[in-house]
């Protein structure tokens, strides 16, 4: 019994990992056939870092994803606050709506918002129109992560700080956000990595010429796919590898070592 | 007083934006499902069910059994796959059994259009699969596996799987092995232990899972537009199609309503299940 379970945990991952282990061999690849070796060359990343769409693509992403991330970690940090510190009328109420977000459908979400954007408020789409969509998704996690980091912490430094002299704003500043900033920026990340990552939503919601990186690769695969694609791909595994490092290294900060 | 302006001022952003940018443009698409079409992309402001209608055409209705019982299968193969696992990581605790967590979860940190795209290099006619097989079975015919209702499966599968490990996982560590033991002890065989106990106390975990799968990928556009090649119709693509290409916005808002209410019956019923279970426990 115990053979055929670890046999299957090696072909499950064998199965997650042999897909992304083709996408960085075949980066190298010396022709322009995608999935036939031909020799090993970094000929590709010269390309694509010589491509200026991709890097107008790769500005735009960081833009979106910088702005909404630190909008949607304001916002969701006050509400875990709220959330985890008082008992209010309509508080199970709200904690269930802000799950709404991450339960409805990409595609309806993003439909609903350019149809608000064309039709109901006539707001011209671009980069702005990108940003206030994805601060709707990210206000979810970043709540969820942050109260995650409120549960598991001791309300009475607060109280002595209070009790000491210290007014309610330096408290805020002194005592609590050191207490709960590893929770912060670990759902800073997670809102930076599911802003860089999304597609669906910002191909509804961006307008024409504000292409970002998810948009720019979506488009090769569709119409032309080249090994270029193996190296952007390449180079953005390895953008999301430093970010679950560094998620995991915040999340893990033990409250002492601040 | 004090205390209630305090959490005004920590609520009102939140609130105000999801009214404004998550419920107002839900609640248009609401109305505009029931008004008719107009020329050239535009909107008549007239009442009508035409558009719920329409969704009982053969090929609408068709397109919504596909992405549901695409769904069902999906996580029906995550948990078959799943299951045995999530088990051994927590029955038999091997020693790395924290990074053989870690190495579920990074894939669903790195983006999910190249986790897909990475299937097209492996499916396609001249790809890794077939010139795998090619190279063992001599005179073998190379398949066309992508833009088939498989490639999208085997997508889903591959993007929705860690949802279902983790959840199970949590579930089975929980669990208190000393139960097992017991029943083992007074004479239950290792199949009884498990049929009676291991699997009624994981439910909790096999609900989560099962809902954190289904709902994803009830809804998918993604997987079914990179590897279905547009060729087999799903209901994100039919959705998508009215906006982008037939500029049928009342009608894509229908689609879209009917979606959401799949989507939300499937998260009560899981509700409802999960309190069930959970009552069962106790």
């Amino acid at each position: 019994m115990k053979r055929i379970l670890e046999a299957n945990i090696i072909i499950v991952f064998l199965f997650l990992y042999i897909p992304i282990f083709v996408v960085i061999v075949f980066s190298f690849n010396r022709g322009d056939q995608i999935s036939v070796w031909e020799g090993f060359s970094f000929a590709w990343y010269g390309k694509l870092f010589k491509n200026p769409n991709a890097w107008r693509a790769c500005k735009n992403s960081l833009i979106i994803a910088g702005v909404a991330t630190f909008i949607s970690t304001v916002i969701g940090t006050a509400a875990a606050l709220a959330i985890e510190k008082y008992r209010f009328r309509l508080r199970v109420g709200l904690i269930r709506v802000l799950f709404l977000p991450m339960i409805i459908p990409d595609i309806v979400l993003a439909i609903a918002l350019l149809t608000f954007y064309r039709k109901v408020i006539g707001y011209p789409l671009g980069l702005t129109s990108v940003i206030i969509a994805h601060v709707v998704f990210n206000i979810a996690y970043v709540t969820l992560v942050v109260r995650a980091r409120l549960q598991g912490y001791d309300a009475s430094v607060e109280e002595a700080a209070l009790d000491l002299g210290a007014n309610e704003w330096q408290t805020f500043w002194r005592i609590t956000f050191p207490l709960i900033a590893p929770g912060i920026i670990g759902g800073a990340l997670l809102a930076f990595t599911l802003s860089i990552d999304d597609f669906v939503i910002t191909f509804f919601t961006a307008g024409v010429g504000y292409t970002t990186l998810s948009v720019h690769i979506h488009s090769s695969i569709k119409f032309g796919i080249t090994p270029e694609l193996n190296a952007i791909s390449t180079m953005l595994l390895v953008n999301s590898i430093v970010l679950i490092l560094l998620f995991l290294w915040f999340r893990g900060q033990k409250t002492e070592t601040i | 007083m004090h205390r209630n302006y305090r959490i005004l001022i920590l609520l009102s952003p939140v609130v105000l934006w999801l009214i404004i940018f998550f419920f107002l443009p839900l609640i248009s698409v609401f109305i505009y499902s029931f008004l008719k079409r107009g020329t050239y992309g535009g909107i008549e402001t007239q009442f009508t069910l035409e558009n719920y209608q329409r969704l009982f055409d053969g090929i609408y209705l068709g397109s919504l059994w596909r992405s549901v019982s695409t769904a069902f299968v999906c996580t029906a193969i995550c948990l078959l796959v799943g299951y045995p696992f999530a088990y051994y990581l927590a029955y038999y605790r091997p020693k790395f059994r924290n990074v053989l967590l870690m190495l579920v979860v990074v894939p669903f940190w790195i983006n999910f259009l190249i986790r897909t795209y990475a299937w097209i290099l492996i499916l396609r006619t001249e790809g890794l699969l077939n010139s795998s097989l090619s190279l063992l079975i001599p005179g073998f015919q190379p398949l066309e596996l992508l833009n088939t209702p498989f490639a999208v499966q085997i997508g889903l599968v591959y993007g929705y799987l860690p949802f279902m490990i983790l959840p199970l996982y949590v579930a089975l560590e929980q669990m208190d092995l000393s139960l097992i033991d017991a029943a083992k002890d007074l004479g239950a065989s290792p199949q009884h232990a498990f049929w009676h106990i291991t699997l009624p106390l994981s439910l909790p975990g096999i609900l989560a899972g099962s809902m954190l799968v289904f709902i994803p990928t009830v809804g998918a556009f993604l997987t079914p537009d990179i590897l279905g090649g547009g060729k087999v119709s799903y209901i994100g693509n039919v959705i998508e199609r009215q906006f982008k290409t037939a500029r049928d916005f009342p009608f894509g808002s229908a689609l879209s309503f009917v979606l959401m209410l799949i989507v939300l019956a499937g998260t009560v019923l899981y509700f409802r299940a999960l309190r069930g279970s959970e009552s069962v426990e106790t």
